[in-house]
């Protein structure tokens, strides 16, 4: 149990964070479906995000920094807008291809 | 005191497992139906790990926008006549583990490069203390909320502004054919939940005042109920049937934002610097617009263009 406790929370946090990001570039790089594509895109958007909030997280007894938690909670809308329009352009292409 | 670091420390490791795991095998996964289940539920493990980081007003946007509207959209491009659909690699596996290694070598770099900045931080671009300095002039108690309406409204307003062209990019695209089935077991859930979620919405945007919550919260609440109508059967998903409205609706929270900006900057107060006394209501009045707009945008998102009426 002490052992565990040893870990600081931040660096695992943003170590997550930044192993997301590459799972998420491997499977943009690498997916030949842009729907996949996409998914693995927000996938490595997650890593940032997360990465961010770690650093932003100050320990169990200090108030974290809102600064970064309001840039994320902007990047998450606007993540989810880029996601929405690059999920309809698909739908149309895939629309186009059947016709 | 002791035990309890040492049960956050294994809720710790046990949360980033879970994670890394859904995401490797969203990404993985050679079912297109069964990559998005994992993706939404990797959005739903994100959310713990928010509120485990004290970031409550992300988790609650990650719970309502990350999982359930990601997803949502995510869904309505799966096809009804086909059951599964597969996706396999085109690539040789030499080449698959090749880039695998690539990455984790460019994410150790990240890493070793953020670690070597990481002790500096605290003195140099840190804002949480100017923010805690500022918090009781900019009208609310929340210090997220003060940061995206008031000291870093800019933002904001460009983000609304993102939002506007991502929703002028899906109008232009026109009508999109529908891939979802209209459930009429939708249309008994709907009559009491779209009632809950609207209060709910209501509650969120005002509690952001001094409480995680807000506008973004808020608006992807209304959206929920949007989707649930389309997904009843309601062709216009409770939006207003009049083309001016909907487009009213739409850039209503940019417009209204970029107004009072703009009106501020001529009665001498500088772009977006409330005056303090009325501070609270010009971020009310901001957040309300912008909660409608944004719920708008994401329903319209969902439903993947103009509705097939008004396009006639």
């Amino acid at each position: 149990m002490v052992g565990l406790s040893a870990i600081n929370p931040q660096f695992l946090y943003v170590c997550a964070g930044i192993f997301l990001f590459a799972i998420g570039l491997w499977g943009t790089w690498l997916h030949a479906h842009y729907v996949r594509k996409i998914i693995s895109l927000n996938v490595m958007g997650a890593g940032v995000f997360l990465t961010l909030i770690a650093v932003a997280y100050r320990g169990e007894h200090l108030p974290p920094d809102p600064v970064p938690h309001a840039l994320v909670l902007t990047g998450i809308v606007v993540a989810v807008s880029a996601t929405a329009l690059a999920l309809v352009i698909i739908r149309r292409l895939e629309d186009a291809t059947d016709e | 005191m002791n035990l309890l670091d040492g049960l956050w420390g294994v809720l710790d490791l046990l949360l980033v497992a879970v994670l890394l795991l859904l995401a490797m095998a969203a990404v993985l996964s050679s079912d297109r139906r069964r990559s998005m289940m994992l993706f939404i539920v990797f959005g739903l493990v994100l959310a713990l790990v928010w509120a485990r980081l004290h970031a409550p007003d992300i988790a609650l946007a990650e719970a309502a926008i990350g999982a359930g509207l990601g997803g949502a959209l995510l869904m309505a491009t799966l096809r009804r006549d086909t059951h599964q659909q597969t996706d396999q690699f085109p690539q040789h596996p030499v080449v698959l583990w090749g880039v695998g290694v690539l990455v984790m070598v460019l994410g150790t770099a990240i890493a070793w490069g953020l670690f070597s900045v990481l002790p500096t931080v605290e003195q140099t671009w840190r804002k949480g203390a100017a923010v805690d300095a500022q918090l009781a002039f900019s009208g609310v108690s929340h210090p997220v909320t003060a940061v995206l309406l008031n000291f870093r409204a800019w933002d904001t307003l460009l983000e609304l502004a993102v939002l506007l062209a991502a929703i002028f990019g899906i109008r232009a695209l026109g009508y999109v054919r529908s891939a979802y089935v209209t459930e009429v077991a939708f249309s008994q859930l709907a009559v009491w939940l779209v009632p809950l979620l609207i209060l709910m919405a209501g509650y969120v945007l005002w509690a952001g005042a001094h409480s995680p919550g807000g506008a973004f919260q808020a608006g992807a609440l209304l959206a929920g109920a949007g989707i649930l109508l389309r997904l009843a059967g309601y062709s216009h998903a409770g939006l207003p049937t009049t083309r001016w409205l909907v487009r009213l609706g739409l850039v209503a929270g940019t417009g209204v934002f970029l107004l009072v900006g703009l009106g501020l900057l001529g009665w001498g107060q500088g772009f977006l610097h409330y005056p303090i006394a009325y501070a609270k209501w010009w971020i009310l009045l901001i957040e309300m617009l912008a909660t409608v707009s944004i719920g708008m945008t994401l329903t319209l998102a969902f439903m993947g263009g103009i509705p097939q009426k008004e396009a006639a």
